[in-house]
C-alpha cells in the first residue's frame, strides 16, 4: 500500500511505518511525550493520517481513540496531508486593523483557492490561526513554522510566484530583524521593537550573575528574596512567585520546573522578544527556581507559533551547558538541573497552568480540577511550580539586587516593573518596559496614540476601557494585565472588529469539556452575530450579560471565567453601540424560512415559494 | 479513622470525613445536589457544572470541592436553582435532545432534571449542531448528538489492556464523542451494557435490547431524581 508524502511522492505504507517507529523510539516509547511524536510525524509527513494514528497506537499500546484526541485538539496537527507550502495566516484583530481582508483577498486570487482549502496540485494550503504573536507587525503569517510579517498585496503576489518556482520558504526573503532575529539560527524577519528598556528585564544583563549569587545563599534565603521582591506572576494571574515557590518546596519527592511560554493571549508579544533577547536570563530563573525549590528537571513549554526559535533555544541551553550554567554540577556545588523545550501544536488554553501540564503529558490541553494545585501535584503528578518567561528573568535580577531594589519599583502592591505588549491603533507599536502603575493616559502618550476610542486592556481575557477611565493605572490592583495592551481607534468598529472577533477566538478555543465554557461561548458568539447583523432587539441585550455571567460563575477554569468579559465590558461602557443596533421589539424569531427550505427545494427541484 | 469536619448546607450543620467531595458529603446528609457528570468513587471530571453551588462566597463545583472545617455552603438559593436550570436548558439546545423517541427517555438524568427544574422552554437559542451517528459496531449505537461531555464513558470503559474505549476528538465547539471501533468491536457483554447504564443521558446505546423498560416503571416515572437521597435521610 501507498501513502503520499508530504514531497508529493508516493511512499510505501511500510517505509512510513519504519519512520514512526524510529520517531516513537526517539522518546523511548513513552505515551508521555505524545506530543513530540506527532510533531515530528506531522513534519515528517504533512499529516497525522489513520494509517499514522495506527502504527502510534499500537507502538504506544494505547487506543486510536486517545492518538485521536490528542491530534483532534491541537490546531496544527492535521488529518488531511497540508499543502507543500501551509499558510497559516493570522486573524486577530490587530491583523484585522491592518489589512487582512487585503492579504486574504490577494492570497485567494492567486492559488485560486479559498482559505480553509488545499489547492488541486498539493502546493498550497490556505488557513486561518489565531495571534501569533506579531500584533506589533501585522498581518503576519506562518508560511511552513516560518514567520512573515507586515503582509501585503505585492508581498503575497511575491509569496505565491516563488511558491510556483519551488522556492524553500526561508529563501523567500533575506532581510532579518534586529537583535538575534538576525542569528544564524533564527534568521527571521521578525523585528523586536523595542521601545523602552527598564532596568529588570530589558536592562544590562551579564549571564550568570544572578545564579552565582543565588548558589552563595541556601534555597530557602534564595525563596526568601524573592518574596520579599514581592513579585507577582506575570503572565497575568498575579499570584505571588515567592509564595508559590515556598508551598512546592513544601512539598516531597521529585519536583519540577515549568516555563509558561504558550504566550497565547491576542495581543501579547513581549515574551517572544524575552525568548529572542533574553533566553540566556530566562533560562538562568529557571535554575535558580531548581535550586530554589529542589528540582532536577525544569521544561519550557513553547507555542508552536514561536518554532522558528526551536534551534536557537537548543543552542543557549548548550551555551549555558558549556559554561557549567546548567547540567551536572552546576558552578561546581554539586547541584544538577537540566531543562527541556516542550513545543505546544497550537492551543490558547495551554496558557492556563494545568492545562499546560497535560499538554506536556501528550494529552488534550484540558484544564485540571483543583485541588490538588501544580505546586502539589503537578507534572507527572509531581509538586510543579509554572512560571511565566517575563517571570523567571524578573527573579534573576531580584536575586542580584535584592528583593528591596526591586520592590522600591511599582505600587505598593505590583512591585517591580512590567513589559507591555503595545499594538493597534498607535505609532510605535512595540514592547515597553515600564513601573507597575502608570496610567492609561501615560501609555498613549508615550506610544503616540490619539483619537481613542478605548483601550483592550490584557487581551480578549481582559477589559475594553473607554476614555473615562484613562486615568487608572496599570496594576495588578487596578487593571492587571499580562501584557496585552490594543489601542483601539475611533474609526474602529468595536462590536465587528473587536468584540466579534474576540468570541469566535473564545469558541474555538475553549477546550471544551466544561459545558459552559463551551457552549456559552457559542451562543454570545451566535447573538453577538445577531446585533452586526442588525436582527438583535432591546432585551438581548441584558440577556447576554447575564448569559455571560451564569459563564463566570460555573465555568472550571479561566478561559471560561473571563471569556464573557468582552460582551460585558462593552455593555458596561458602550452600551449605546448595542443600542443603536438594536429594534425596539418585543420578540423577533431567530427563524428564517426561506434559508431552512434550501435543501429541501433542491432536493425536489422546486423554487421557494414563501408567503410574507 | 478519618478526620471529622463541622459543615453547613443552607445554614443546616452537617459533619463528614474530611476531603470528601461536598457532594458526595451532601448526600450522605440527605441533601441532593444534582449531578451529570459525577459517579461516586470515580476521578471526578468537573464538566458538567451542574452541581454549583456556593463555598464561603464563592461558586464552586460540588463534584470536584472536598468539605472542609467550617464551610458554608449555599445549595438551593433562587440564584443557584436559576444556574443549574440555565446549564440543563443550555444542555437542551446545544445538542439534539428528542425525549418522546429517546431510548433512555424514564431513565435520562438530563431529562429528570428538565423536570426538576420545571424547564418549559429554553431561554436559548438553539445550536442545531449535526454530529454523525456511529452504529459500526456490533454492540453499541453511539448517538453523538445526544453526549453531554461528561466524561463518565471516558473514565470508566476500558478493554482488558487497560486501554481507553472512549475519547474526545476536536475542542470547542467541534468537541465530540469519540469510540474506538476496533476495541467497540471486541467489546465484552458486560462492558456494553456498563457503557449504557453510566450514560446520563442517550448517547451510548446497547444495541438489541432497546426500549426494555415498559412506561409506567421506568427509574424516573414515578419517583424524581434525588428522592433517593433525599428521602433515605429524612
Amino acid at each position: 500500500m501507498f501513502i503520499k508524502h508530504i514531497t508529493g511522492n508516493l511512499i510505501k505504507l511500510s517505509f512510513m511505518k519504519e519512520k514512526i517507529i524510529s520517531i516513537i523510539g526517539k522518546f523511548g516509547k513513552n505515551s508521555g511525550r505524545l506530543m513530540d511524536i506527532l510533531i515530528e510525524v506531522q513534519s515528517e509527513f504533512g499529516c497525522v493520517s489513520e494509517e499514522a494514528v495506527t502504527i502510534i497506537a499500537s507502538e504506544l499500546g494505547i487506543s486510536e481513540a486517545d492518538v485521536v484526541q490528542t491530534r483532534s485538539f491541537y490546531h496544527f496537527f492535521t488529518e488531511k496531508p497540508l499543502g507543500k507550502y501551509a499558510v497559516y495566516l493570522n486573524n486577530s484583530v490587530v491583523s484585522g486593523f491592518f489589512g487582512m481582508d487585503e492579504v486574504v483577498d490577494e492570497f485567494e486570487n492567486q492559488t485560486g483557492i479559498k482559505f480553509g482549502g488545499t489547492s488541486p496540485d498539493g502546493l498550497v494550503s490556505l488557513k486561518f490561526t489565531a495571534c501569533i504573536g506579531m500584533s506589533d507587525q501585522e498581518p503576519a503569517a506562518l508560511i511552513n513554522s516560518v514567520v512573515f510579517t507586515n503582509l501585503n498585496r505585492e508581498k503575497v503576489r511575491q509569496i505565491v510566484a516563488d511558491m510556483r518556482a519551488g522556492k524553500p520558504v526561508e529563501d523567500m526573503f533575506s532581510d532579518y530583524g534586529d537583535g538575534n532575529n538576525a542569528h544564524p539560527l533564527v534568521k527571521s524577519m521578525v523585528k523586536n521593537n523595542i521601545r523602552k528598556a527598564g532596568p529588570v528585564t530589558l536592562g544590562d544583563y551579564t549571564l550568570g550573575t544572578g545564579l552565582s549569587k543565588a548558589m552563595e545563599k541556601t534555597s530557602d534565603s534564595v525563596i526568601q528574596e524573592v518574596r520579599d521582591s514581592n513579585l507577582r506572576g506575570r503572565g497575568g494571574a498575579g499570584f505571588p512567585t515567592g509564595l508559590k515557590w515556598t508551598f512546592c518546596a513544601r512539598e516531597q519527592g521529585d519536583r519540577y520546573v515549568l516555563c509558561n511560554a504558550d504566550e497565547g493571549e491576542p495581543g501579547t508579544f513581549k515574551d517572544r522578544v524575552l525568548l529572542t533577547e533574553r533566553a540566556h536570563m530566562m533560562f538562568e530563573g529557571m535554575v535558580i527556581a531548581g535550586y530554589a525549590i529542589g528540582a532536577k528537571e525544569g521544561i519550557l513549554y513553547l507555542r508552536a507559533e514561536y518554532h522558528y526559535l526551536k534551534e536557537f533555544m537548543a543552542h543557549v541551553l548548550e551555551d549555558m551547558r558549556n559554561k557549567n550554567l546548567l547540567g551536572n554540577n552546576i558552578l561546581g556545588k554539586g547541584f544538577n538541573f537540566d531543562i527541556r523545550v516542550q513545543f505546544g501544536a497550537g492551543a490558547y488554553v495551554c496558557g492556563e497552568e494545568s492545562a499546560l501540564i497535560e499538554s506536556s503529558e501528550g494529552k488534550r490541553g484540558e484544564p485540571r480540577n483543583r485541588p490538588p494545585f501544580p505546586v502539589q501535584k503537578g507534572y507527572n503528578n509531581k509538586p510543579t511550580i509554572i512560571n511565566n518567561v517575563e517571570t523567571f528573568c524578573s527573579v534573576v535580577k531580584i536575586i542580584e539586587n535584592g528583593g528591596e531594589w526591586y520592590r522600591k519599583m511599582g505600587t505598593e502592591e505590583s512591585s517591580g516593573t512590567k513589559l507591555l505588549s503595545i499594538s493597534g491603533d498607535c505609532q510605535n507599536p512595540g514592547v515597553y518596559e515600564v513601573e507597575w502603575g502608570m496610567t492609561i493616559n501615560e501609555m498613549l502618550k508615550m506610544v503616540g496614540a490619539e483619537n481613542v476610542q478605548a483601550v483592550q486592556v490584557a487581551g480578549p481575557s481582559g477589559f475594553t476601557v473607554p476614555p473615562s477611565q484613562f486615568n487608572r493605572k496599570i496594576a495588578i490592583e487596578d487593571l492587571a494585565t499580562g501584557g496585552s495592551m490594543i489601542v483601539i481607534g475611533n474609526h474602529r468598529n468595536i462590536i465587528k472588529d473587536v468584540v466579534y472577533n474576540f468570541m469566535e477566538f473564545f469558541e474555538d478555543e475553549s477546550c471544551g469539556s466544561c459545558v459552559t465554557c463551551r457552549s456559552f461561548n457559542m451562543i454570545l458568539t451566535k447573538q453577538i452575530k445577531k446585533f452586526i447583523e442588525g436582527r438583535a432587539i432591546k432585551s438581548d441585550i441584558d440577556n447576554i450579560k447575564a448569559w455571560g455571567e451564569i459563564m463566570r460563575k460555573t465555568s472550571r477554569c479561566g478561559l471560561g471565567q473571563t471569556s464573557a468579559n468582552p460582551v460585558s465590558s462593552t455593555i458596561d461602557n458602550f452600551r449605546e453601540l448595542y443600542e443603536n443596533r438594536a429594534k425596539e421589539l418585543d420578540y423577533q424569531s431567530d427563524f428564517d424560512i426561506e434559508k431552512s427550505i434550501i435543501e429541501s427545494c433542491e432536493a425536489v427541484g422546486r423554487e421557494p415559494n414563501i408567503h410574507e | 479513622m478519618s478526620e471529622t469536619v463541622k459543615f453547613t448546607i443552607d445554614g443546616k450543620e452537617f459533619t463528614a470525613p474530611k476531603g470528601q467531595y461536598i457532594v458526595d458529603a451532601a448526600a450522605d446528609n440527605g441533601v441532593y445536589i444534582p449531578v451529570l457528570c459525577h459517579m461516586r468513587d470515580l476521578t471526578p471530571s468537573g464538566s458538567c457544572r451542574i452541581c454549583t453551588v456556593k463555598v464561603n462566597g464563592r461558586h464552586m463545583a460540588a463534584c470536584t470541592t472536598p468539605v472542609e472545617e467550617d464551610m458554608a455552603i449555599e445549595n438551593s438559593s433562587d440564584e443557584l436553582l436559576d444556574i443549574r436550570k440555565a446549564i440543563v436548558e443550555m444542555l437542551f439546545v446545544e445538542g439534539n435532545h428528542f425525549c418522546p423517541s429517546c431510548e433512555k427517555s424514564g431513565t435520562c438524568d438530563l431529562q429528570a432534571l428538565g423536570y426538576k427544574y420545571q424547564m418549559m422552554v429554553p431561554r436559548f437559542p438553539y445550536a442545531f449542531e449535526r454530529r454523525e451517528l456511529e452504529a459500526s459496531t456490533p454492540k453499541i449505537f453511539l448517538e453523538k448528538n445526544r453526549c453531554i461531555f461528561c466524561k463518565r464513558c471516558v473514565r470508566l470503559i476500558k478493554d482488558d489492556q487497560g486501554r481507553n474505549i472512549f475519547a474526545f476528538k476536536g475542542r470547542g465547539k467541534t468537541l465530540e464523542i469519540n469510540m474506538d471501533k476496533k476495541l467497540a468491536t471486541h467489546m465484552s457483554e458486560e462492558s456494553a451494557m456498563k457503557a449504557m447504564e453510566i450514560c446520563p443521558v442517550g448517547a451510548i446505546l446497547r444495541k438489541e435490547v432497546g426500549f426494555v423498560e415498559p412506561i409506567g416503571t421506568r427509574k424516573y416515572d414515578n419517583k424524581p431524581i434525588g428522592s433517593d437521597i433525599e428521602i433515605n435521610h429524612q
